[in-house]
């Protein structure tokens, strides 16, 4: 069984956007959160509950590879979720559509989808130990 | 800005529906940011001979060059002319707003002039736009933001500031809430706005900013001070029972402003104390965007509304400052009454300090005989009476009584109108914060530029210096402030002061490109701290021991009852000060 990324204690979060740094400036080089594969939300305004879109490594068929006209998206190894090419990327846009949890986002910059690599590194900045791999 | 020395300005005029965009090297080389930045620009656009509510007065928003790419980095600083004290205004406020002007593109917002109609400021990006905001006239903070988040686009990185009716009705201690559970609270920043006909400020900021090419030094110092803020005690406090931990050690010390400061000790604190709101009363806490440690602590109000098991239930943030001026100055030992007045006065866009401060001071007015329950249509305070009190919130954003329209003004303008000075709980035009402490705690408060116990922290040094002489109190005011102003303008919360230290802040600073030796950054707090007196002494600022009132020289502090001679010899050696650097 591949590791997966969960959110099993969200009703502990905060909202204090640490993971979503983490994955910005560890895997994407960015200092700015948008530009993260982990992306905070509230739900109903800040009176509401906090809510986490996270990659749920679908499994096969997986609809991002499904629709990647090259093999910049291939399974990943156990047939849950994906790994990721950037080399093969010709940014159609087609994976971020076809996400069925709506968690791809998109590079403006680069022109490239910004996708969870499952590396746990904003596992490890979660204050409240929310996040689990 | 990120990976340049520039301080970059977006200025739009409300009058004119134009915007434009300033870079500024000379603002990033002298002042960094945040405080610095502001109270500069305050100085360049305010006008000295003008109303606090004149269109051309400017609103002035900045943030720091560490704005959530450091932990604990969130804080935007807010300068105006004060239409409460109608001199210098600064104001600080967490939520998301630093960190979506950021990403927005901004280190500044610059707002002048006035609309016609009521209306909403959105900025997304590179894109500004002035919205109309008339379905929005009366509608209380919160619903203003559902509103508004039904409008723009951005869910997790936005920020949405907006006035409630009190601000729309310029009561002079109309704060601006910000994302529901933070706030522009002191001064009058919302009455500010409100005199713009701008009842919110929308900012989206989903920019990409790449790291600089080599970022080993970034990373690292990142990971130092996250773990400086998580596994240290630095900030455990503010983490655990948060702000009211402070209420029952003040309540021992006797230094827990009381019944309008006719005492400072409340019999029934143990009932408001941070212990019991966290037993009691604590749903969850959150964060300010960038900051590990989540202070703002959540209580659920539940109350039955009728019979037959139902109940109505809201979520409200408590703090010290807010338990204290709604709570023990009031006469209020209960804590679901604490929560009513906190929600409503926010709901309202209220101060909640000033709020509890005036209405401490009508209720002993009217015990005295000096205000008439009819001169507030009929409400006869009493202490602890919460519904009464309820009833005089309201009145007072409402302004259609002749006491709820002076209450409006703040205390110390109603309690010159009705003879009331004495037992007026304020210095510096404002109502104190929720400590009594000494000699630092009044003298802070009255010199510093917030008039409030964040300035340089008085009641922390009436607990902790020795010797306390006056030579060391009065240096210590001073050098406290000018030291708070380097991280106030590199924008760090002043919870996580001691993680950042100035060593710290140097480090931070340089991992990112931009080189402040320690020696600098004193040197920078230190120039800031007196350009920004002459800019409050331009705007009308006087430190006088005749404006201190008698009630501060009856209710004894656990340094003793203040002497009127030591007062004025403090002030003395300040103004001598004053005089040193002219």
């Amino acid at each position: 069984m591949p590791k997966i990324l969960t959110a099993p204690a969200m009703a502990r979060c905060i909202g204090c956007d640490s993971c979503m740094l983490a994955c910005a400036r560890m895997i994407y080089n960015s200092f700015a959160p948008h530009k993260s594969a982990i992306q905070i939300r509230s739900r109903g305004g800040a009176m509401g509950r906090m809510a986490a879109n996270i990659c749920t490594a679908c499994s096969e068929p997986v609809p991002c590879v499904e629709v990647c006209p090259t093999e910049a998206l291939t399974v990943r190894a156990g047939g849950r979720g994906m790994t990721y090419r950037k080399t093969e990327c010709i940014s159609c846009h087609k994976c971020v559509e076809a996400c069925p949890v709506r968690v791809i986002g998109w590079d403006e910059e680069e022109s490239k989808p910004v996708v969870c690599i499952i590396c746990g590194k904003c596992v490890g900045h979660c204050p409240h130990d929310w996040l689990a791999l | 800005m990120l990976n340049s020395e520039l301080v970059r300005i977006l200025h739009v005029n409300l009058t004119t529906g134009e915007s434009r965009v300033e870079d500024r090297s000379d603002l990033f080389r002298d002042y960094l940011g945040g405080t610095g930045v502001a109270m500069r620009l305050l100085d360049e656009l305010v006008h000295a001979d003008l109303d606090p509510f004149d269109p051309a007065q400017p609103a002035i928003f900045a943030i720091g060059p560490l704005t959530t790419i450091f932990p604990v980095v969130t804080k935007t600083a807010a300068t105006f002319r004060s239409p409460l004290t109608g001199e210098y205004g600064e104001s600080h406020a967490g939520g998301h707003f630093a960190s979506a002007l950021r990403y927005a593109g901004y280190d500044a917002l610059a707002i002048t002039g006035a609309a016609q109609r009521l209306v909403y400021l959105l900025i997304d990006g590179d894109r500004v736009e002035v919205r109309p905001a008339d379905a929005m006239a009366g509608m209380d903070t919160i619903e203003t933001g559902r509103v508004i988040r039904e409008q723009v686009e951005g869910a997790g990185h936005r920020s949405i500031l907006r006035i409630g009716p009190a601000g729309e009705r310029r009561v002079r201690y109309a704060g601006v809430n910000v994302d529901t559970w933070r706030h522009f609270g002191r001064l009058g920043l919302g009455a500010v706005l409100g005199s713009k006909n701008l009842k919110a400020v929308a900012v989206v900021g989903q920019k990409h900013m790449a790291l600089p090419a080599d970022s080993r030094a970034y990373k690292k110092t990142y990971a130092e001070v996250y773990d400086k803020v998580l596994h240290t005690d630095a900030m455990k406090k503010y983490h655990e029972l948060g702000t009211p931990a402070n209420i029952l050690p003040l309540n021992e010390l006797n230094a827990l402003p009381t019944y309008n400061l006719r005492q400072a000790y409340f019999g029934e604190a143990e009932e408001i104390s941070g212990e019991a709101f966290a037993e009691h009363d604590l749903i969850t806490k959150r964060a300010c965007a960038g900051c590990q440690i989540g202070c703002i602590h959540i209580a659920l109000y539940r109350r039955p509304f009728s019979p037959g098991w139902e109940f109505e239930s809201t979520m409200v943030a408590y703090d010290h400052e807010l338990i204290y001026a709604v709570g023990s100055l009031l006469g209020i030992g209960n804590r679901d009454g604490i929560l009513h007045l906190i929600e409503e006065i926010d709901r309202l866009g209220m101060d909640t300090i000033s709020c509890g401060t005036a209405l401490a001071w009508a209720t002993e007015a009217m015990e005295r005989g000096a205000v008439e329950p009819e001169q507030l249509g009929g409400i006869d305070l009493r202490w602890g009476d919460v519904k009464r009190y309820s009833q005089a919130v309201a009145a007072i954003a409402r302004g259609d009584t002749e006491l709820g329209q002076w209450l409006g003004q703040g205390e110390v303008a109603a309690a010159r109108h009705y003879a009331g000075q004495d037992y007026v709980v304020a210095s510096g035009g404002q109502g104190i914060a929720g400590y009594w402490t000494g000699y630092a705690h009044v003298l802070g408060h009255l010199l510093g530029a917030r008039h409030s116990h964040l300035d340089n922290a008085g009641y922390g040094i009436d607990q902790k210096l020795e010797p306390y002489s006056d030579e060391a109190i009065v240096d210590r005011i001073i050098a406290d402030e000018a030291e708070r102003i380097v991280q106030t303008s590199t924008a760090i919360c002043l919870f996580a002061r001691g993680v950042y230290d100035l060593e710290t802040v140097s480090q931070a600073l340089t991992s990112v490109g931009l080189q402040r030796s320690v020696d600098e950054l004193r040197a920078m707090g230190q120039r800031v701290y007196w350009e920004r007196v002459r800019l409050r002494e331009r705007l009308g600022f006087q430190a006088r021991p005749e404006d201190l009132p008698r009630r501060f020289y009856e209710t004894p502090t656990p340094r003793g009852r203040l002497d009127p001679a030591r007062v004025a010899h403090l002030l003395e050696l300040y103004q001598a000060r004053r005089a040193a650097v002219t």
